[in-house]
């Protein structure tokens, strides 16, 4: 207690700073915990049932089926609860199941990504199909992270290994894609795929709008996998490869199974960096007309009936945002933990 | 590889019906086989430079992304440019409208491919209220949404066989173009460049906005003109302050603006006093008063200081689906002046002595096989939301964002809306 008092109020500037932090603290949080709890509005059907001066809680809760599910019809919305909580189960069997995380982690990334695109797109075993275009809200956000992570990620890999090749082709190639992909913005790349790519199909072909932003990003984050990974193998001594060499492995076992596993080790946080920023990247695909959470909040606030909520919807997208942010940051320092890339150090 | 004008229309043999020869319908290059392949490509880069400007309100997300879209696209356009140059060298010849010597065929191939997937494409906004937005459920509502109901009820027999495609106001055109929508109904405006750089039909005002003010009743101000030494809180991106700029310039007045990202902030500044009002299309300076907290304190002037007439867009290429959206229009309208309502159609069809309209729902003169569809055709897209003013009513009516009809009321009311005669 005394070591936080002296923190704070030690030097005579430190005093000053704490006091005058205090008083901003005491200037915005009193407003918005009256604003936000004290007179806020909970029912309701339109914005005319909410007091003026609080928080139109009522237009979140109106609409929080249509922030998680966007428009997927009502009657299939049980197909997203299996696919999202299969997700949430075999995520948590992976990083805390006392035994059997590796199938949980085999599960997570070949049965559950095709079972769940057969689920949610549906169409066979006579299951409703449902267009993408009603796809939405949170639900896609969760679908293209996981997909854009699962794609990137091996592709990643082949381009860390490909960028220290010997083979010139290879390690230009695998410059070139890095450095253009990592040197455009997300956004042009985006509207590339949305206004371009029609001018360049063939007559009558039209891909999947969702399709489109999947790919994009699923390229877009490639490139900065790969050079996390890459620094990952950079962190391998090159006494391991030469051990397994002089063992007799070949050259590409030695690589898969001695160099890989300890350089992924040390690359989980910057892949965890790279999948908390993809996932608010995302948010990016309401600008190709696909109704992400951001989306589907910024179309409400058109509706006659809930005009001028936007502080309200905002809110609810940090909040959203935050709390998803940080299970995924938890999930990564739980993966290092397991690992063991905190405590063993390869190269101590 | 000759351009043919065709002759006249769908004349009737018995001489009972003429052709309509309408502003809608003068030249056109008929081109079946090219119908559904893509445009000139430059025309379509042309796209980009669009401004995303004209639609009822620029929504908040509108305003970040146009800029954020505006700021790309320019960087882009280097790019696209050159990329549209080879593609022009390579593929143009082949892109080239081949023309052949005939006449309009109903209902033509755009009809004949809506009824083939069993869905019609219809480009709506993202949302702006009034025109579209979702509803607690996600159902779409708007005028521009009843639009592409009454469509697909008159075409198909359903008005919920719809695949709703929410554009963006860059990728709008692109995606009319590309085929992937089969009419553009977006409250985007109907302009020269748009019909003839970007080769689209434009094919009827379903509403006439404008840029008005929303001002503070102390002004003591009841006309635009009188707004000299005013300042106005005007979002960027758009052609909102340019309008302005214009309109000062040639009256000789002075009218200050203070800049903003979204109308969020600039109806905040507003309330606080730092400008006297605030501008923006008329469809959504009438949404944007009633969410003030004391709505009656503001006023919405009368009158317009630019012309945006919104309607209805469709790929050029196919005369006969043009004609059936624009009698669409046209009969929506022949409804209200007929006295022709959601609730009565039906009984108004066996019982009217009105030949319009027992035309125009299919009790005589077949006018609906003429265009390759029903004779119902009108009666079911009656019903979806009733006649115009019924949708006006729905949509902007006291009971909704309370605009007043102005020009979007019929001419007999001294409005604009002018059906072509039912005949």
């Amino acid at each position: 207690m005394t070591a936080t008092l002296r923190a704070l109020f030690g030097t005579p500037l430190n005093a000053v700073l704490t006091l005058v932090m205090l008083g901003l603290f005491w200037l915005a949080i009193p407003p918005f915990v009256e604003w936000a709890f004290a007179h806020a509005t909970w029912d309701g059907l339109s914005r005319k049932a909410c007091a003026p001066d609080g928080a139109c809680w009522a237009f979140v809760r109106a609409r929080f089926a249509l922030f998680i599910y966007g428009r997927y019809p009502l009657e299939e919305r049980w197909r997203v609860d299996v696919v999202l909580v299969t997700l949430a189960v075999l995520a948590l069997g992976a990083l805390f199941a006392p035994r059997g995380r590796g199938w949980c982690l085999g599960l997570l990334m070949t049965v559950l990504p095709i079972g769940g695109a057969v689920l949610l797109t549906g169409g066979v075993f006579g299951l409703a199909p449902v267009a993408t275009g009603d796809w939405g809200g949170l639900m896609l956000n969760v679908v293209i992270t996981f997909i854009a992570v699962l794609i990137s990620l091996p592709i990643g890999v082949a381009l860390a290994f490909g960028r220290q090749s010997e083979l010139p082709v290879v390690r230009w190639f695998s410059i070139t894609f890095i450095e253009v992909w990592r040197g455009s913005p997300l956004l042009a790349v985006l509207f590339m795929g949305l206004i371009m790519l029609p001018m360049f199909l063939p007559n009558g072909v039209t891909v999947d709008n969702l399709v489109r932003a999947v790919v994009v990003l699923s390229l877009f984050e490639s490139a900065y996998m790969a050079e996390t990974i890459r620094g990952g193998l950079q962190g391998i001594p090159k006494g391991q490869t030469e051990a397994a060499l002089a063992l007799g492995m070949h050259k590409g076992i030695a690589q898969a199974l001695v160099v890989l596993p300890q350089a992924m080790r040390l690359a989980i946080p910057g892949i965890i960096n790279i999948v908390v920023d993809l996932f608010k990247d995302t948010t990016l695909v309401s600008i190709v007309g696909l109704f992400d959470l951001m989306g589907v909040i910024n179309q409400s606030l058109k509706d006659p009936n809930w005009l001028g909520l936007a502080m309200e919807g905002y809110t609810f997208a940090v909040v959203l945002f935050f709390f998803a942010c940080l299970l995924i940051s938890l999930a990564g320092q739980t993966l290092e933990r397991r690992f063991g890339s905190a405590s063993r150090n390869p190269r101590r | 590889m000759a351009v043919t004008v065709y002759p006249n229309r769908y004349s009737d043999k018995s001489g009972s019906v003429r052709g309509p020869v309408g502003p809608f319908e003068t030249r056109k290059e008929i081109d079946k086989e090219q119908l559904r392949r893509r445009t000139n490509p430059i025309a379509r880069c042309s796209g980009l430079g669009q401004p995303p400007r004209d639609d009822g309100g620029v929504t908040p997300a509108q305003s970040i992304w146009g800029l954020i879209m505006k700021r790309t696209l320019h960087r882009m356009l280097g790019a696209v440019g050159l990329a549209a140059t080879i593609l022009a060298a390579t593929a143009l010849p082949g892109l080239a409208p081949a023309a052949h010597a005939q006449g309009v065929t109903f209902p033509g191939p755009t009809v004949e491919a809506i009824k083939k997937r069993g869905m019609l494409s219809c480009g709506i906004d993202t949302g702006v209220p009034g025109f579209a937005s979702q509803d607690n459920a996600g159902k779409w509502h708007g005028i521009d949404v009843d639009y592409c109901r009454a469509i697909a009820a008159a075409v198909l027999g359903d008005q919920e066989k719809v695949k709703w495609v929410p554009t963006t106001a860059a990728a709008r055109f692109t995606v009319l173009q590309s085929g992937e929508i089969d009419v553009l109904i977006r409250d985007s405006t109907l302009t020269f460049t748009r019909s003839v750089q970007l080769g689209l039909d434009e094919v009827a005002v379903t509403f006439y906005a404008g840029e008005g003010f929303l001002v503070n009743k102390k002004l003591g101000v009841s006309k635009i003109t009188e707004l000299n030494g005013a300042t106005i809180c005007v979002i960027t991106g758009a052609t909102l302050e340019l309008n302005i700029a214009d309109f000062a310039r040639s009256n000789g007045t002075k009218i200050g603006t203070l800049l903003f990202d979204k109308p969020d902030e600039a109806i905040a500044a507003m309330e606080a006093g730092r400008c006297d009002g605030y501008t923006d299309d008329t469809g959504s300076l009438a949404g944007m008063r009633s969410t003030l907290k004391n709505p009656s304190d503001w006023v919405v002037l009368d009158g317009v200081i630019s012309k945006e007439p919104l309607g209805i867009h469709a790929r050029s290429g196919d005369p006969s689906w043009q004609k059936i959206l624009y009698w669409l229009h046209a009969g929506l309208l022949t409804a209200e002046e007929t006295g022709v309502t959601k609730a009565n159609a039906d009984q108004l069809k066996t019982s009217s002595k009105d030949p319009f309209v027992r035309r125009l729902l299919g009790t005589e003169g077949d006018f609906g096989k003429k265009l390759g569809l029903d004779d119902e055709w009108m009666l079911r897209a009656i019903k979806v939301g009733g006649n115009y003013g019924e949708l006006y009513d729905t949509y902007f009516g006291p009971k909704a964002l309370d605009l007043p009809r102005g020009l979007n009321n019929l001419w007999t009311k001294g409005g604009l809306q002018y059906a072509l005669p039912w005949r």
